[in-house]
């Protein structure tokens, strides 16, 4: 099992935190009902101590081994300073403006460096595909490395949007349609 | 019965203690009513931003956003908070407040400082938001010096307030007098850090007899002076970080042109977020536990289930909460990837163990002491075990190296996060506490109205749920957090997550039309008239009337 996009993640973590979500409403309205009633309330399941806390520790690291196994970006993330890009592109933010290298063209797979610097205060570089919705982002500080090594596993055109408040001047720090990905089958995203 | 004089209200009856703390929780109630009307104005510019009083200005709109943590949080929270742990410690030891004084310089500092901090937002447009990341707030280009200065000044009044509120605290469990006049200072540090649970716990396994078969101090208690280290170190960071901002403003009026860049934008993040995180995750979570015990041993009139290792979570939970604060920094490229990992992923997964053990015993607490009957300070316990069993977990899955990079700065962090923790957990908690201190405070007075007081809490669960998700459902369709959308992106969520701010508005007028007719006007001007009896002291009798109450 491995999620190819952030929207095929995003789809999946909706679902799950969905079901979690009803679940434990349910929980607590069952406990509340069964509080109050004279006759004891049978147990639907017995969950000894032990098995709780064992179960609160898988969920809190299992998560994590979960995401590092499914998610492509994790460990591409953390070694990127082993990883020779097939692309790379510098990115100057100051005074609430984006200086891209142009058009950033990219075909799918390849492995593309984003290197933003700010000279002033502190940013965000965040990707968006055209229905709005995000692909991938990092803080850009002042003083700081900000590289964000990342993989298209889809094609299309994406607009860039500072993902972090720097004054009410940064609400415009928006580029339509920045990068452009190719090399899909035709008519198809992958 | 009237709106001038209410139930059965007298305020010329009340002990310093008990005006002291209806001061603090009036101002705490205004205060809150305040953070939702400005919550409602943003979810409305998000609707329709033209809608007035924001008219689609930027600056109006972050000036807002700026200004509704702190009075959401300091004004309000930390208000209510403080003014019910000033009543609960001389409550629970049964001894004397240090100082009743002080108890007003802190109502009095707080509210002041949250008055300024606001003032600076309206007036001047200060909006470097609650993070403050450098070097924003001292960006005279975009701000007026004048803004920041006041701005800073307030939130440093907060923070003084709270420091002497730490002070009274500290002070007043320390106190060799009544049941501790025989205790010594290292007692009270052992069990106040909850290390005599831990050698119970240990004991135990190796068959030995306990350390102690009766601890120092009472398990609420334990929790009030652990969360109270975090407020101290928290207040620290917070005051360092307006004394920076407020040197780099006052150089600027002054001439002076300092580089704002000779102070490095991720260590000082850092840094702020090591403080800010304390209020969050030490702060919230271990006061909010402790809350859960009280509520539960009062409500049912019952011991704490396994209250040794509560005790042992609490001191567990003081490492914690000073090792997560890396999980803000997951998108900062800059962080070693190290503290990533230990400290942004794996010990903020210690919270689900912490915060999920707190969950277990309350339960546990309640179940075991059942039938009870439904009152106002049960339900409300269970709406705020509710909204940190939905919240905790939100936590757990965005403090991931691969799920904050699609989630960092959305609206599902603001949303299904923070605002169902603090909403949800922590108000239908201290709404609780509000019930159950109730009789205590005000000598018995009838509440007006038992309907408004369930509409009141409908309203607001179904509200801060609801409000919470559809944020979230936005987040996950790429709406971020700090951002003024104008073309009307995500409307659909925005007009839900509005219908759901306004339910807890109504919640909020319909709670202070039921709090007013209960106490009539009178006895509102009566609370911050200067008391007769000056008793810094409570209740020295076996048992609270509520638990009398609670049993079916």
């Amino acid at each position: 099992m491995t999620f190819k996009t952030s929207v095929e993640l995003l789809a999946f973590h909706n679902v799950a935190y969905t079901i979690y979500a009803m679940l434990i409403i349910s929980v607590i309205a069952w406990f509340a009902y069964n509080l109050t009633r004279p006759q004891k309330a049978k147990a639907i399941v017995r969950i000894p101590f032990y098995t709780y806390i064992g179960f609160l520790v898988a969920m809190g690291v299992g998560h994590h081994i979960f995401t590092y196994n499914t998610i492509p970006w994790v460990s591409e993330d953390i070694m990127r300073h082993n990883i020779k890009p097939d692309k790379t592109f510098d990115i100057k933010i100051a005074n609430h403006k984006f200086e891209m290298p142009g058009k950033m063209e990219i075909k799918k797979g390849e492995k593309v460096l984003f290197n933003a610097h700010s000279s002033d205060l502190v940013y965000g570089f965040g990707l968006f595909r055209q229905d709005g919705t995000l692909v991938s982002q990092m803080q850009v500080n002042p003083g700081s490395k900000n590289d964000l090594l990342w993989t298209f596993n889809e094609c299309g055109e994406f607009d860039v949007r500072s993902t972090e408040y720097a004054g009410p001047e940064g609400n415009n720090m928006f580029v339509k349609k920045a990068v452009i990905v190719t090399g899909c089958d035709k008519g198809g995203k992958s | 019965m009237s709106v001038m004089s209410g139930t059965n209200f007298d305020a010329s009856k009340l002990t310093a203690l008990q005006k002291v703390t209806l001061r603090a929780v009036v101002m705490s109630f205004l205060f809150y009513g305040l953070a939702s009307i400005e919550g409602t104005l943003m979810r409305m510019a998000l609707i329709n931003p033209s809608l007035p009083p924001i008219e689609g200005h930027a600056a109006h709109y972050f000036s807002i956003m700026t200004v509704h943590p702190i009075i959401g949080i300091f004004g309000s929270t930390y208000q209510l908070v403080f003014a019910a742990f000033m009543f609960l410690i001389p409550y629970l030891t049964k001894k004397p407040l240090y100082s009743v004084g002080v108890a007003n310089f802190v109502w009095i500092m707080i509210t002041l400082g949250s008055a300024l901090a606001w003032i600076a937002a309206f007036v001047w447009s200060y909006a470097p938001l609650y993070t403050l990341y450098w070097p924003l707030p001292a960006d005279t280009e975009q701000f007026k010096v004048i803004g920041g200065i006041v701005f800073i000044v307030g939130v440093a009044l907060i923070m003084v307030g709270t420091l002497a509120f730490i002070y009274n605290i500290y002070a007043t469990i320390f106190a060799k007098v009544g049941i501790h006049a025989n205790k010594t200072t290292k007692e009270l540090l052992i069990s106040g850090f909850g290390i005599d649970g831990m050698l119970n716990l240990i004991n135990k396994l190796r068959g030995k007899p306990p350390y102690t078969k009766e601890p120092a101090l009472s398990l609420p208690v334990v929790a009030i002076f652990r969360g109270t280290v975090d407020t101290f170190l928290d207040a620290l960071v917070i005051l360092g970080a307006g004394i920076l901002v407020l040197v780099y403003l006052i150089a600027d009026a002054s001439g002076l042109s300092w580089n704002v860049h000779a102070i490095d934008a991720l260590l000082y993040k850092n840094f702020f977020w090591w403080g800010l995180d304390l209020v969050a995750d030490g702060l919230v979570l271990i006061y909010v536990a402790g809350s859960w015990y009280l509520l539960a041993t009062l409500i049912t009139g019952e011991k704490l289930f396994m209250e040794n290792v509560a005790r042992a979570a609490l001191l567990l939970e003081l490492f914690v909460s000073w090792m997560v604060w890396s999980h803000h920094l997951l998108a900062d490229q800059g962080q070693p990837e190290m503290m990533k990992l230990i400290s942004g992923e794996m010990v903020t997964a210690f919270e689900l163990l912490t915060q999920g053990l707190a969950l277990f015993i309350t339960l546990m607490t309640l179940w075991k002491a059942r039938p009870l009957k439904m009152t106002f300070p049960l339900k409300y316990l269970l709406g705020g075990l509710l909204g940190f069993g939905l919240a905790v977990p939100a936590a757990i899955i965005q403090a991931d190296m691969g799920m904050n990079r699609i989630l960092h700065n959305t609206q599902w962090i603001i949303g299904a996060h923070v605002h169902i923790a603090l909403l949800t957990g922590l108000y239908m908690t201290l709404y609780s506490v509000v019930y159950v201190l109730w009789p205590l405070v005000t000598n018995d007075t009838k509440l007006y109205s038992t309907k408004l007081a369930n509409a009141h809490y409908w309203l607001h669960l179904i509200g801060s749920i609801g409000m919470g998700a559809f944020m979230g459902m936005a987040g996950l369709e790429g709406m971020l957090r700090r951002h003024f959308y104008m073309d009307g992106e995500f409307r659909t969520f925005m007009i839900l997550a509005g219908i759901s701010a306004i339910m807890m508005v109504t919640a909020w007028v319909l709670f202070m039309i039921n709090i007013i007719m209960s106490v009539g006007i009178k006895g509102l001007i009566g609370i911050f008239l200067p008391a007769k009896d000056d008793t810094a002291t409570f209740g020295i009798e076996p048992q609270p009337s509520v638990v009398a109450q609670q049993k079916a």
